[in-house]
């Protein structure tokens, strides 16, 4: 049977876009459009036109697809390689391994919370546009989280501290930094969340987490995480597009929203920093061939790329938040202190901690010529000798911990490196405790949600983490019952040169490049 | 402030007094030791003797520095919350006004840590 040819006319690319996008929303009849959309009024954010709104992409669904899908079969293959060919024994050296545990542990668990995130503002915007866009950014994030746990899975299968990457990363006390972070800003609006992430983590802050990892991963021969990273990039960078797009439409919409913005923008630049205080420490201590200092990424990626940034914000009336004062001070110290704390806490996280080499200490000067000889090459020197003595230097006691980061109150009062920062305030007849100024100016603007926290000494001590044991039972060992609760194995913590991991990557390799008799 | 939110928000605080069975939180950090990367925390009864919290807990957290041996707790400086602070070691931590959550600093003149350098 002969079908007749109709001849349409094909749409053209912008014609295209509207109906692939704006074409999909309706005006709802029945409801009221303020019912429909709940969320995206109490913050206080005026939007009196959403159609103003302009997709810096013009991405459609179905464009989505085949981009993403070219995408996943270059990297499965590559994957698959990497597994076939015992990649995991082409790494640098076995410390390498940590920072491996450290992405999938307290990084890959965030690329699932954004895409809840984003996926639950993508309902809530009632703006098409924007919500297009989220959409199509929560299905970048949960693929990111997959392909995450598929790459690492084949390190999982050789090596300790990764098989329970999501139980830890909801209890074991050091991943709550990570982890608090995005809860705080998934529970706030929908436009302080896109503005939390959106904006302050994926534009401000993005390449300060995204080159150490990656281009780290790429120096120690980690072809996997390189592979997953290269496969992100250009998600990334129409995450950062669209972060930027949303400051300046919201901006552009009423001069009241200012204010609110700002507030935000200190807020999460201060938190998204508090976060990087984990990978400033992997830069300048786990990776074992390094791609640059924390401070020469910190001059690049902050002091150059961002301040471009804030310049041009600056006519909607946004200023640098006021906390990066005390970050450029903080610079010089934050990975050591950071990697000082780790050491000392080994027997609590999922990864193994070392002192760094006299090679390592003379790189650490090179680079922070005014803080590591003074104020933390000492520490190293003195644990070493511990080490060699036999009785190594180990915390016996949980930390004390901020409110709001979570993390140990490790920081000292900015520009005087050995002096203890002290941070307090009392609400509702309770006390509280804060790392830093900014930390506590976070608790009193919204001093309800703070005091919810789980502080990891805290939740030890109210007797949270003994699962179903008995603690009144005879002969009770609370550690032991944390621990068993935790699902945290001797062979996860302590010491590197100790550990199964370091044994076992110089027998493989070993194995590999040897023909023993 | 408050917080913004689209429904009534109360909730309680997750780290009340009456959450830690009978103890209460205790917060000790050592100035001028950086070696111990943050202050520690106890849980404990607020009867403990102040003393007692010295030869006990804290003995366990810090005697691991040459230093700890060499205190002249007579000479010791004590700060909480910041605040100067004259603790009774033969009093129980209640009555040496030590409230749950109360951070408690201490100076050990002389004592400048490893080769002096505060660690």
């Amino acid at each position: 049977m002969d079908i007749a040819v109709t001849k349409k006319k094909k749409l053209g690319l912008k014609e295209r876009y509207a109906l692939m996008t704006r074409g999909l929303g309706w005006e709802p009849t029945y409801q009221s459009v303020d019912d429909v959309f709940p969320m995206d009024t109490f913050e206080g954010i005026k939007i009196h036109d959403w159609d103003a709104w302009e997709d810096p992409f013009r991405l459609t669904m179905d464009a989505y697809w085949k981009y993403q899908a070219e995408k996943e079969r270059k990297l499965y293959a590559i994957l698959d390689a990497f597994a076939q060919g015992n990649g995991h024994l082409t790494l640098s050296d076995a410390r390498y391994i940590n920072t491996v545990k450290l992405f999938i542990n307290g990084l890959a668990p965030l690329e699932y919370m954004s895409h809840r995130g984003f996926a639950h503002i993508g309902r809530q915007f009632r703006g098409v546009g924007p919500r297009v866009a989220c959409m199509m950014q929560s299905l970048d994030e949960m693929r990111h989280a997959q392909t995450q746990v598929h790459a690492i899975s084949n390190y999982n299968r050789y090596y300790d501290g990764m098989a329970n990457f999501r139980h830890h990363h909801t209890h074991l006390p050091y991943l709550q930094v990570p982890r608090s972070f995005f809860e705080d800003a998934a529970t706030g609006g929908p436009f302080e969340f896109i503005v939390a992430i959106g904006f302050a983590f994926e534009y401000v802050l993005t390449n300060l987490v995204f080159v150490p990892f990656i281009s780290g991963a790429a120096y120690n021969g980690d072809m996997g995480a390189m592979t997953f990273g290269f496969s992100a990039q250009s998600d990334e960078a129409r995450h950062m597009t669209l972060g930027l797009e949303v400051i300046k439409f919201v901006l552009e919409q009423d001069p009241d929203n200012l204010p609110i913005v700002q507030k935000w923008l200190n807020k999460w630049t201060w938190r998204g920093v508090r976060v990087l205080t984990l990978v400033a420490m992997m830069q300048d201590y786990m990776l074992p061939k390094r791609v640059m200092s924390w401070a020469e990424a910190w001059e690049i990626y902050f002091e150059e790329n961002c301040g471009a940034l804030f310049r041009d914000l600056a006519r909607y009336g946004i200023e640098v938040p006021p906390c990066v004062e005390q970050v450029r001070k903080e610079r010089d110290h934050l990975s050591h202190m950071a990697w000082c704390q780790f050491y000392q806490a080994r027997g609590t996280s999922n990864f193994h901690a070392w002192l760094p080499s006299k090679e390592d200490m003379d790189w650490l000067s090179a680079k922070y010529p005014d803080t590591f000889d003074q104020y933390y090459r000492p520490r190293f020197e003195y644990w070493a000798k511990l080490e060699e003595e036999g009785t190594p230097f180990e915390a016996q006691t949980p930390p004390q911990q901020c409110q709001v980061c979570q993390i140990p109150t490790i920081f000292p009062v900015p520009g005087e490196p050995l002096t203890r920062a002290e941070h307090t305030c009392e609400h509702d007849g309770e006390r509280f405790h804060f790392c830093s100024e900014w930390c506590q100016v976070i608790f009193e603007d919204e001093p309800e949600k703070y005091v919810q926290a789980n502080l990891g000494a805290h939740e030890l001590y109210k007797g949270n983490l003994f699962g179903d044991a008995d603690p009144t039972a005879e002969g009770f060992d609370p550690m032991a019952a944390a621990m068993a609760f935790l699902k945290l194995t001797p062979a996860e913590s302590g010491l590197h040169k100790d550990s199964e991991d370091a044994r076992n990557f110089d027998l493989w390799r070993g194995l590999a490049t040897r023909n023993d008799a | 402030m408050t917080i913004t939110a689209n429904a009534p928000y109360e909730f309680t605080s997750h780290d009340r007094q009456e959450d830690f069975r009978g103890a209460r939180l205790v917060y000790v950090g050592w100035n001028r030791h950086m070696m111990f990367a943050s202050p520690y925390c106890w849980p404990l009864p607020p009867d403990t003797p102040f003393g007692a919290l010295v030869e006990g807990p804290m003995a366990q957290a810090f005697g691991m520095h040459p230093d700890w041996k060499k205190i002249d707790w007579a000479k010791a400086e004590w700060t909480r919350n910041g605040e100067p602070f004259s603790p009774d070691p033969a009093k129980s931590l209640a009555d040496n006004g030590v409230a749950h959550k109360d951070s408690l600093k201490f100076t050990t003149p002389g004592l400048d840590g490893i080769a002096g350098a505060g660690i």
